[in-house]
Formats: structure tokens, sequence, C-alpha cells
């Protein structure tokens, strides 16, 4: 193993990208994610990468598109408001069926908001992320070592899907340092025999577009995409399961809430409270089974959040609202102590005696 | 040691403290404990206060947020102003007396006054308090070898700047030996 190095999570996410082989970047700066820009400035030209700066977030995503139809590895990066003026280009990124990673380290909101860690892009990274029918893969990292390995992890499923791959992070995964291991395997590219890389005159044309003018044609497309969905769904589902098993009080978190809760559940299990945590890893597709598990023994479940109440409704579709579940949450840019986790366990643990 | 323990570093931007604190991460994580280095990365950065957090632990960090501090570095007064009222009971504030005229006024933690700036200017290395000040913190908490201190510096001193290992060790060493 190589030795660890303490990283800003910023960085280390900026260096796992070059290292699952992207050699482009995109992006426009934006607090609190401006240390991937500044990270992939340094680097890309001393690896005959490119880094641009853009002259916006909405003129980074069309970047992203056009490498990506070149069929090399693409990703660009910002923080909450950024990502909404992405939003059209993310659409036309899943319309064109093109794999590509976006990072987005949140912030609080609506609006320009604040610029203190958020969860509350929840909906629009699972389930609204612009016009049209699609999804994006969405993965959640809890940890330094996360922002690294599921930026890998990030590449190699858009590229297995032919979807946007997005690191959901927050404030504290960008901006804090912690030890981390970049000492990673990495799967080498699939061929990409869509790719617009000319034809040399030995093959028909390829063609990269999200335009389909033809009703019936166009719902075939969408029909086939939602197929691809299913797959995904069935088979790249990750969660982590911490003292779920006989647990009366299941909290849900994910992201920096899902270390809080941790912290939080082991001095509630000093009192002799059963309780445990499911920390969904991918947001989407969102992990149903531990849920299906748990609810034939949790009387409770409580998602953390840095948000109003956003994933709690995955929750509840992945329980069947069979149990109440509670919502235990700071926004704004505020982060729960986990004294606050600890008394919302207890005062639901009262509840369900 | 004790842990898991919560430091902040407090003071102008310019003073070294992201620096300090990242240096005690690296101990931390050169000794195999966890740890985890948070900035203050608000606005009030530029020509403002300065602060980062470090929480080193020997189990997983719930959060890097720290809202009640073990130990309080103060080299500003109004630094000391904002958080002297969040550090833990029974805590330690080391307070860089040089910069900062006023007491520490409550009576519930223990209390260092090192005059840190002034230390740094007559020994001729003016940039140089913040690593006083954490030679100090270690030797207060009976952590301050040589051996640590050296291993440590390597990892957080770039390459590029090993020229200031040996001052940086110097500064260290001077907070561990200073006495009221």
């Amino acid at each position: 193993m190589a030795d660890k190095v303490l990283m800003k999570g910023n960085e280390a996410l900026a260096e796992a990208a070059i290292l699952a082989g992207c050699r482009h970047y995109f992006g426009y700066p934006i607090t609190p994610q401006t240390e991937v820009a500044a990270y992939m400035a340094k680097k890309m030209p001393k690896i005959g990468g490119t880094f641009l700066q853009a002259e916006s977030e909405i003129a980074a995503i069309n970047m992203v598109y056009g490498v990506s139809s070149a069929g090399h590895r693409v990703m660009t990066s910002s923080s909450s408001p950024g990502i909404s003026l992405k939003g059209e280009g993310i659409s036309y990124l899943a319309g064109a069926d093109l794999p590509a990673l976006v990072v987005n380290v949140q912030r609080g909101g609506p609006g320009l908001g604040g610029i203190q860690p958020s969860q509350s892009d929840y909906f629009q990274a699972t389930k609204g992320a612009a016009h049209g029918d699609f999804h994006m893969i969405v993965l959640a990292p809890a940890s330094v070592q996360e922002m690294a390995e599921l930026t890998i992890k990030g590449f190699e499923l858009a590229d297995k899907y032919r979807m946007t791959s997005m690191i959901l992070a927050d404030g504290t995964m960008g901006q804090m340092m912690e030890p981390v291991d970049l000492d990673f395997k990495i799967t080498p590219e699939p061929e990409k025999p869509w790719a617009t890389t000319g034809t040399k005159l030995k093959r028909n044309h390829n063609i990269v577009n999200s335009l389909s003018l033809v009703p019936e044609e166009l719902e075939q497309l969408n029909i086939a995409r939602y197929e691809r969905y299913k797959t995904v769904e069935e088979n790249e589902c990750m969660y982590e399961e911490y003292l779920v098993d006989d647990a009366d009080i299941v909290l849900v978190a994910f992201g920096i809430t899902s270390r809080v809760s941790k912290h939080a559940i082991d001095n509630a299990r000093e009192q002799g409270v059963k309780v445990g945590l499911i920390r969904p890893i991918t947001l989407w597709p969102f992990p149903k089974a531990p849920f299906q598990k748990a609810v034939g023994h949790a009387k409770a479940f409580i998602t953390v959040e840095l948000n109003m109440g956003q994933m709690i409704e995955d929750v509840k579709l992945a329980t069947n609202c069979k149990v109440p579940v509670h919502l235990c949450n700071r926004v704004g840019g505020m982060i729960p102590d986990h004294t606050q986790v600890y008394d919302k366990i207890m005062e639901i643990n009262e509840e369900v005696k | 040691m004790k842990l898991p323990i919560q430091c902040l570093f407090s003071g102008f931007g310019g003073q070294g403290i992201l620096f300090s604190g990242k240096f005690m991460a690296y101990k931390g994580m050169i000794e195999d404990k966890f740890v985890s280095w948070l900035p203050s990365y608000g606005p009030e950065m530029r020509g403002g206060t300065a602060s980062c957090s470090v929480v080193i632990s020997d189990r997983e960090i719930a959060s890097p947020i720290i809202s009640t501090p073990d130990i309080l570095v103060a080299m500003n007064l109004p630094s000391l102003d904002k958080y002297e009222k969040i550090v833990k009971k029974g805590g330690t504030i080391f307070v860089d007396s040089t910069l900062i005229e006023r007491k520490v006024e409550r009576d519930d933690v223990n209390v260092y006054y090192v005059p840190a700036t002034k230390l740094a200017s007559d020994n001729n290395m003016p940039t140089l308090a913040n690593m006083i000040l954490v030679g100090k913190i270690l030797k207060v908490r009976n952590e301050y070898s040589e051996e640590s201190v050296r291993a440590a510096l390597t990892k957080v001193v770039s390459a590029k700047h090993a020229d200031l290992l040996e001052v940086n060790m110097k500064a260290m060493q001077i907070g561990a030996s200073y006495e009221e």
C-alpha cells in the first residue's frame, strides 16, 4: 500500500479523475468546489490534458458534451447554483446517451444561498436535474477517501451505461482534509465504437444527437433508455449498513450526516437503545433492499439530512410507508451536532417503546 | 493521549493558522490516528480572521466541524473574543500574548500565555509565531519529541521549501521550552 497523504476532498477527487484517465476538464469557479478547478489547472497541462475555464457553467457542460461525443473521459464540477445552470447540458447528455462525470459540491440554497455545506440538491440530483425523462447515477461520498474512490467508480459506471454520473458531495467533503490512499487499480477505459472519431472511410457515420423529431422513434429511445436504467437499478445499488440487524430505530443518512449519525448511534447503544444506520452510497439508484429487510423489525426510521426533508420521500417509498419516517435536519449551511441526532433518537425511542 | 481532541486554530489570515493545523493533523496521521482538518472558507477570510478545525481521534471522526474545542489557539483578539466562550470546560486556551493584551475571562479552563509573535521576531523568524505556539501545545500535552515533530514536519513542509524545516524545528523548540 502506498503512503497515505493528507488531502482536501476536492483535490483528492481531482487527482482520482486524473488517475481514472480523465484528461479533459471544463469548469467555472464557485465556492466550495474551486479547488477542483485549481488542481486541474495545475496538473492538466503537465500531463497533456486540457484544463479550460469556460466563460460560464453552461459553456463548460457543452464542452463536456463535445469531448464525450469524441469518446474521451471528461468532467466538470460546480456547486449548487452552477449545477442548475448546467441542467440543460445534462439533459442533452442524457438525450444523446453520453457518459460524463459531473461533480456537485453542494452549498445552501435556494438562489445564490450561502457557501456553507448542504444536501439540498438531493431532489435535483436524483429526480429532476433538468427537462425530460432521464436519470443520472448519483454517488454520495462520506469521506475524502470516498471522494476519490467514487470518482473512479463514477467514470466506470458512466462508460458502462452511457450515462452521466454525478458526485453529490457537500462543502465539508470538498473542504476538509483527511488521510487518503490513492493507490487504485484502474480498469481500462472500454472501447467506444459509437464515438464520433472519424470514419476513415471504413465505417458508416456515427451520429451523436439528442434531437428526435419522429414521435414513434423518440418513444422507443425513451423506452430503451429506461430498460438500461432498470439494469442499473438491479446491479449497481451501493449502501452501507451499521448495526441494523436488531435495530428498532433505523437512521438513514448519506455523506457527512451519516458520520454524525454513527456517533449518535454509538452513544444511544451505550444507553441500550437498539438503533442502526443505512447509508445509501448510490442515491440513484436508491438502494431499496436494505429497507425491505429492515422494515420487518424496525419500528421507526429517521432520516438525517441537510435539507428540509428530501431523501425522506425515497425512504417512505422504499418502506411502503409501513412504519413512521421522521426527519432530523439542519439547513442553510448548518450541520447537526451528534447530540442533536442523539436527542432525536431518544425522542423517537420514547414513542415506539 | 486522551482522544478525541478537537483543536481550533484562529487568528489573522497570514499568520500560518492553516499551516499549524495541518501540521497537527499530519502528526496525528503518522501516529495512525483518524484525523480531519477543515478550514473556515467564508468570505471573512480576506484580510479578516482565519481559522481551522483539527480533530484527532482513535475512531472514525463524526464531523470535522467543532462546536466545543478542547484546545483553542488564539492569535488575535477577535479570535479570543469569538471563541473563548465555546471552549470545553476543562479545556485549554493558548494565547499569543504579544498580540492579545487582555486575559482570558473564564476560570474553568487552563490558559497559557505565550508572547509568540515577540519570541518569533526576537529569534529572527517573524513568520513562525504559529509554530512556537504549536511547540507549546505539544509540550503541555507531553507530546513533544524532536523525532515525532521532525517526522510530521517532513510531511507538511513541501520539498520545494525543505530549507524551512530546521527553522520550523527551532520555532517549536522555542515554544516547547518557553515558561511564563
